[in-house]
């Protein structure tokens, strides 16, 4: 269920385009930041307050990849294996993350901490192996970063 | 060489409206509201010759040219900072370390081409980026370089940014115009082009990030004085993004027609761990590859051209002896079957099919007659869809097959790659 606040922003978001479907995505980044995923209901919701039907908004929704569905961990971490990140280790950080969490990359950790997505160019080549979590971005990846970032997340520390 | 661009890029508050006043910043602004016409502004960026920097390079100028001047339409500029060609990153650096920079050219350009109404689509995981531009748009509000009647020159513009949702293909300006209408983002048939039927069936230009941050510099300075930067048909300078197998990977601005050599050995500081370079990829994964002894090559629109690649958006991707071509054009052929949006046949299922024939390869269990097989495939495909993503898909494989036909074939015989890149992840 969205919070007042996200309903308010959405609500905001109408009229601020020459067309109501514009307000679409930038509503589903309002979803992504108050709650973190989306599910039927927060569909149907982003419908009503838009003006649109959920179809619509499921329609143009299932074109992006961005948007995590209910189920995503706490710590969503996108990692990056295209060719410049794959020339610095990139896969090796896959398996690395991988091994660490015990979990294959489209998987959630058992407490729901962690999510592994392997993505696409994340548009940080030049501080290859990189890798996202949530909104940020961790660069110039070794393991013992990796197990520092991990370690500091399981205690609820941003780092 | 003085940086035009990065001149300012490594002061630590940069990004705040006073540091960029205090640095030069929005100078050119009141002088191009106030002494020039917007006509005056189109010729003094066609005399610039200033080429898009998003990797087509098609003159900004001449772009902005297109735009009717009769149609009593609303007029729309948009940034394309959807910066996702696998290689490139400068338009984030341009973004996080100067975005006053950007938008003192957005503005100029806006009211070049009449527009009231502008856009900067980035991408939805510059997350960073985005509230950066936020809060200098925000800035500008306050001091009056955005709104209404602007520095008292009677231009109103009202600049929004979009935050996109991970698709490589909105990169392409209309996809990018139909994901900002709010719909799946299939690419648009052209003609009519974007400058006649644009956003919400406007007259609409499009921009890069690197294109518009070179707007304040050319108005303060001329186009004359940028005409002469860089080679005679690719002026300027050019950020190129370098990453892979170098010392020293990073953002360079350096000028036009630098060579590879230059680039890679005096600024990247050569190749990692004492290795030899083995191949470079100028332009970001959709330019065709280039061997080790093309390093004389010039980094400019015409000079790759010639040397049967291209500049694309300058991401230069450095790959050492220890690099399989077979998988390089495997994972990129990943990259593309993810990406295409569906809407034309020969690109959804072709970027398939290469996929699936890669993988094979890649794995082992390739067949002799694979390579000609991705080769009719290839041909099949490129020329024959909406949007250039398809074209971009098949040259990773061609120019592999043409360059490394040797790797293919001991891949296939062999059924594994002749070269390991051993671990690089410690």
């Amino acid at each position: 269920m969205l919070s007042e606040t996200a309903q308010k922003r959405i609500a905001e978001l109408k009229g601020k385009f020459p067309k109501k479907r514009s307000a679409i995505l930038p509503a589903m980044h309002v979803v992504l930041e108050e709650v973190g995923f989306y599910n039927r209901d927060t569909l149907e919701q982003v419908a009503d307050i838009l003006g649109l039907s959920e179809m619509e908004v499921a329609e143009t929704l299932s074109f992006y990849t961005y948007f995590p569905k209910e189920g995503v961990g706490k710590y969503h971490i996108q990692i990056c294996t295209n060719v410049s990140c794959m020339l610095a280790g990139g896969e090796q950080l896959k398996a690395y993350l991988e091994e660490k969490l015990g979990i294959k990359v489209g998987q959630t950790t058992p407490d729901g901490l962690f999510t592994l997505t392997e993505v696409e160019c994340l548009g940080s080549c030049g501080t290859a192996p990189v890798m996202q979590i949530n909104q940020k971005y961790y660069e110039n990846l070794t393991r013992a970063k990796v197990d520092e970032i991990l370690a500091a997340l399981r205690e609820g520390k941003e780092i | 060489m003085e940086k035009i661009l990065f001149k300012h890029i490594d002061v630590p508050d940069q990004y705040r409206i006073d540091t960029y006043i205090k640095n030069g910043g929005y100078r050119a602004l009141p002088k191009a509201l106030k002494e020039h016409s917007p006509d005056e502004l189109i010729e003094m960026v066609k005399k610039s010759g200033l080429r898009g920097r998003g990797g087509a390079g098609f003159p900004a100028g001449m772009k902005w040219g297109f735009v009717p001047k009769d149609s009593p339409k609303p007029r729309f500029l948009l940034c394309n900072a959807d910066e996702g060609e696998p290689g490139t990153f400068k338009d984030r650096t341009l973004i996080e370390k100067d975005p006053h920079q950007l938008i003192e050219g957005i503005i100029i350009a806006a009211y070049a081409i009449g527009a009231h109404r502008a856009f900067i689509y980035i991408r939805g995981e510059f997350c960073f980026g985005a509230n950066r531009l936020e809060e200098a748009i925000g800035e500008c509000y306050q001091k009056g370089y955005l709104g209404k009647n602007i520095l008292g020159s009677g231009f109103d513009l009202d600049l929004s940014i979009y935050r996109g949702g991970g698709a490589y293909v909105c990169g392409e300006e209309t996809s990018l115009m139909e994901s900002i209408e709010g719909n799946r983002a299939n690419p648009r048939l052209k003609p009519p082009f974007p400058a006649a039927v644009g956003l919400y069936q406007n007259p609409t230009v499009i921009n890069n990030v690197e294109t518009l941050s070179n707007l304040s510099h050319i108005i303060l300075n001329g186009g004359d004085w940028y005409a002469g930067l860089g080679m005679p048909k690719s002026t300027g300078t050019k950020i190129f993004s370098l990453s892979g197998h170098v010392n020293k990977p990073g953002n360079y601005e350096l000028p036009m027609g630098v060579t590879l050599k230059e680039l890679i050995y005096e600024h990247g500081g050569g190749i990692k761990d004492g290795r030899n370079l083995k191949a470079v990829i100028p332009g970001g994964v959709s330019t065709p590859v280039l061997t080790a002894d093309s390093v004389d090559v010039k980094m400019d629109f015409d000079s790759l051209y010639e040397a049967g690649s291209l500049l694309g958006s300058g991401a230069t991707i450095v790959m050492d002896e220890t690099t399989c071509m077979v998988k390089v054009a495997y994972r990129i052929s990943k990259f593309f079957e993810h990406e295409s949006c569906g809407k034309c046949v020969p690109c959804r299922e072709g970027t398939r099919w290469i996929r699936q024939i890669m993988g094979r390869i890649e794995n082992g269990k390739g067949r002799e007659e694979d390579i000609e097989l991705l080769r009719d495939i290839c041909a099949n495909i490129a020329g024959k869809t909406v949007c250039p993503l398809a074209d971009g898909a098949v040259v990773p494989i061609t120019s592999t097959i043409e360059k490394f036909r040797d790797e293919y074939e001991y891949h296939i015989r062999n059924k594994k790659c002749m070269v390991d890149l051993g671990q690089r992840f410690v």
